[in-house]
């Protein structure tokens, strides 16, 4: 079989010893490789760099640890095939965008969990569940988290909302009002008012402008802009 | 070896290491309750292993038929193939009730049913009080249980304002003058930086290793850390030769498809169209046991009944439940399928075979969850030293493990642990610190860390994957078997040799993946010495020259103690099933022809 060669173009950036990012470029023969972009970088890091630098786990599309930037793309690096996203046999894979970077492919997200903190996310319920039985929910109630629950924290839809980038510090970003949607949207919590409360705010939530690149973006096949126009609405409701 | 990394010292009551799902649940239990612990762990706790769980967890609430606990505990012997401890068997199974009830309460967005309760599936070998009518035992979040079930228990412990300490690796457990463990050795990968964790317990919580083999659903990250710092205290493992191959591992990524796409319907054919598994398993069929449906499958291909151009695979079938069942119960398998497979399940069955997926040897320890060792022919705790989830061996898996009791044991004995420490941590002495503590560990380190040799870990990993996967699978005979004990040996040996690309301090995974081999290589010997001694046929330890189960002589787990692994000495002893339940409210299973 003749070689079926595609040039992968890689960040690199290694605090330790560089001061400014870098790109460097490996040959990948697709014939002798995985189908997926982690299978290449991988094979990269087997067989010709092993201080290539990234995040993964399930290599699977369901942990959320590969996600980065590929061919101008957030999306997770084990599920996106090498072929569909190459072009002229040249592949660019960069950080998710706008996050500092750690180390090569690694951004710190310790902003992005600690954001996911903040809106409190677990049950809040004042009526106690029937003792030692499951709180009831309709398959209906139920049905309503379809869509929220799924979602793996991998930050493409964040890092790929221009809202975010210039405003991290202060808007919450697709995936976390997605999070609080999630609990907003439970039949079983009961704390929708407070949980809007902390919401409405002119950063938190209304840095949204309905762009809609992080429904775009999610891997997962996720809206969080649905979402965020569902809070926007209960919040306008609210003041009626 | 102090005076070149600078050393960052913290105490707490307890440091829990690992954050999947027996890790958080230990983390939360224990912080609810009052004592400082501290998690660790080397992926942001949602991107543990936990989360690839699909089908279910087990608890008997009798939500679709009548069920009770005492068939699960039945069924749960019967799986083990009579090498799981009846005492922890009843625990779990009777604490899997509450355990589940608790994870609803907690806010875990479970499938519902038309009256609104929890969603419950048939799984693999379980059945109701006549041991024939098919049970729905399985409760499920679509097929998304240990996602689900992950990120509910993350937000408990965000709820208890746990700390957390994440994208750091264990290296090494400390131990205290008299063997207790008293500690750990931790590098953390974003600043670079050295931390010794010192406590009055640690709790193991680090999961499987499938990654010892080339073909395996597990996700990178399982590398058998927790069971190799074990071993290197003189720890036993226990029962490693029982490694569970999933019959339905996509042909050839290894991506699982859960055993709950059978419980809904699905079924298996081979090359011919023949739903085969009618001819090994006449009325449990499809929905066997593991071990007995990985068999089948294998022996189908071996007799040239596989499908594809290399006849090396089976077919599983959806096609027939319709697209609204898969969308509802299915819809991440339908996903997985079409990217690993390039298959729509509505039209076309999917290609599977037979790929390693859970290890049910591990850490021996109590159903307390305290790890022991064996001296002289007697149990004794090991000191400080715990271990839950899929590092430990309970055993309450014995030989083979029934389909979603892992997630089940992951929280039962996650609690067990915290309830334990409860009672016993008063009484468990203050560590006595010295200041050259973790010299060994951070020795071990700076060679890894430094190591200039030729061979890439890459290349030796490669052939550790390609040992345990040619000589310890599904059949086995003293044949591969001893050529196996003699080639894991040769490729430890191969560890001198090392050399990594990356020397530095920060973000190090060509160091920490040479680590994690190093891990791997000590446990994988000792699952290859183990299957090599036990001359029997047993769940998951399938020996084509024994092929009867023989209790009389091998009643009983194996305990592998890795003494010197570049050497290769491995010492095998045994130790005696617990066959009695831990009281009377339900009857001992005594051993008996297991079929299905
Ligand atoms: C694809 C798949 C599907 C499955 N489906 C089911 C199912 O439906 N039902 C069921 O019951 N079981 C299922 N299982 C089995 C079950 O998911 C696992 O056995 C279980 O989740 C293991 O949980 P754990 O908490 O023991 O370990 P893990 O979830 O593997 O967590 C291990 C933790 O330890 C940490 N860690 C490891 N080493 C170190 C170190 N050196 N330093 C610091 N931290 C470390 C990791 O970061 C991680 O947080 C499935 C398994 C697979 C592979
Ligand atoms: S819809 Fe809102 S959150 Fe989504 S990308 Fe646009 S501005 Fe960002
Ligand atoms: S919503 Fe989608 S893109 Fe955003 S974090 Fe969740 S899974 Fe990732
Ligand atoms: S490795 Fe888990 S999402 Fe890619």
């Amino acid at each position: 079989m003749s070689a079926n060669k595609v040039v992968f173009e890689v960040y690199r950036y290694n605090p330790e010893s560089d001061q400014e990012p870098h790109y460097d470029e490996f040959d990948v023969d697709l014939n002798d490789c995985g189908p997926m972009v982690l299978d290449g970088l991988l094979k990269i890091k087997n067989e010709q760099d092993g201080g290539l630098t990234l995040r993964r786990s399930c290599r699977e599309g369901v942990c959320g640890s590969c996600a980065m930037n590929i061919g101008g793309t957030n999306t997770l690096a084990c599920t996106q095939d090498i072929s569909s996203v190459a072009k002229n046999g040249r592949l660019k894979i960069t950080p998710l965008p706008h996050q500092e970077v750690v180390k090569d492919l690694v951004p710190d997200l310790t902003h992005f969990y600690a954001q996911y903190e903040s809106i409190e996310p677990w049950l809040k319920s004042e009526s106690p569940a029937a003792e030692g039985r499951e709180r009831l929910q309709s398959k209906q109630d139920r049905e309503a988290l379809d869509g929220h629950y799924e979602c793996i924290m991998c930050a493409c839809c964040s890092t790929s909302c221009p809202s975010y980038w210039w405003n991290s510090d202060r808007f919450m970003g697709p995936a976390v009002l997605l999070a609080a949607h999630r609990w907003i949207v439970d039949s079983r919590d009961e704390s929708e008012g407070e949980r809007l409360d902390q919401l409405e705010d002119p950063f938190r939530l209304y840095r949204c402008h309905t762009i809609m690149n992080c429904t775009s973006a999610c891997p997962k096949g996720l809206n969080p802009a649905k979402a965020i126009a569902d809070i926007k609405k209960r919040l306008a409701l609210r003041k009626l | 070896m102090g005076e070149q990394y600078k050393i960052i010292d913290h105490r707490f009551d307890v440091i829990v290491v690992g954050a999947g799902g027996a890790g958080l649940r230990a983390t939360f239990g224990m912080a609810s309750e009052g004592m400082s612990v501290g998690c660790i762990t080397k992926v942001f706790p949602t991107r543990s292993h936990t989360v690839a769980a699909q089908g279910g967890i087990n608890a008997a609430l009798g939500n679709v038929v009548e069920d009770s606990w005492r068939n699960h505990f039945f069924d749960t012997v019967k799986g083990a193939d009579w090498l799981g401890d009846q005492d922890a068997i009843q625990y779990m199974t009777q604490q899997a009730i509450p355990a589940v009830i608790e994870l609803e309460n907690a806010g875990l967005p479970f499938s519902r049913t038309e009256e609104g309760k929890i969603y419950q599936r048939p799984f693999g070998g379980q059945y109701l009080a006549d041991h024939k009518t098919i049970a729905h035992r399985t409760c499920a979040a679509a097929d998304r249980t240990g996602h689900a079930m992950l990120h509910t228990l993350y937000q408990e412990c965000l709820r208890h304002k746990a700390n957390f300490f994440v994208e750091y690796i264990a290296l090494d457990l400390l131990q205290g003058p008299d063997g207790e463990v008293n500690g750990v050795m931790a590098y953390c990968m974003e600043d670079g930086s050295i931390h010794r964790f010192t406590a009055k317990a640690v709790v193991l919580a680090t999961g499987g290793y499938g990654r010892a083999y080339l073909s395996t659903t597990n996700a990178h990250i399982c590398t058998g850390d927790g069971q190799a710092m074990a071993a290197r205290i003189g720890v036993p493992l226990q029962d490693m030769e029982m490694v569970q191959f999933h019959p339905t591992g996509i042909y050839p990524a290894g991506c699982l498809i859960t055993e709950g796409a059978r419980g809904e319907g699905g079924y298996l054919t081979n090359a011919d169209g023949e739903r085969f598994m009618e001819r090994y398993a006449p009325t449990a069929k499809d929905l066997a046991s593991r071990d007995v449906v990985s068999r089948a499958e294998t022996l189908e291909i071996l007799e040239g009944r596989g499908g594809g151009p290399n006849k090396d695979h089976c077919f599983l079938h959806l096609e027939h439940l319709g697209a609204d069942v898969l969308a509802e119960k299915l819809p991440g398998i339908s996903e997985t399928a079409r990217i690993f497979a390039g298959i729509d399940v509505t039209k076309e069955p999917i290609p599977v075979l037979p790929t390693v997926h859970y290890n049910m040897g591990g850490i021996p320890t109590n159903f307390h969850g305290e790890v022991i060792n064996r001296r002289d022919g007697e149990d004794v705790v090991v000191p400080g030293l715990f271990a839950i989830g899929e590092v430990a061996c309970v055993s309450v898996h014995g030989a083979n493990r029934l389909g979603a009791n892992s997630l089940l044991d992951i929280i039962v004995f996650g609690r067990a642990a915290a309830l334990r420490l409860k009672e016993t941590l008063p009484g468990l002495k203050s560590p006595e610190t010295e200041s050259n503590a973790g010299e060994a560990a951070l020795a071990r380190f700076d060679k890894m860390r430094t190591a200039s040799g030729k061979r890439r870990p890459a290349e030796i990993r490669d052939a550790m994957q390609r040992t345990m996967q040619n000589r310890c699978a599904v059949f086995r005979t003293a044949e591969t078997l001893d050529l196996g004990v003699k080639e894991i040996r040769e490729v430890a040996a191969q560890m001198p040799d090392i050399g990594i690309t990356d020397h530095g301090m920060v973000f190090n995974t060509d160091l920490v993946e040479a680590l994690e081999l190093d891990n791997l290589l000590g446990v994988a010997m000792a699952t290859m010495d183990s299957a090599a001694a036990r001359e029997e046929s047993r769940g998951a330890h399938a020996r084509d020259d024994f092929p009867e189960r023989d209790d009389e002589k091998w009643m009983k787990h194996s305990l592998a103690w890795v003494e010197n692994q570049q050497a290769g000495e491995v010492r095998l002893d045994y130790r005696p099933v617990k066959s009695q339940p831990l009281n009377d409210e339900v009857e001992a299973v005594p051993p008996m022809k297991r079929v299905y």
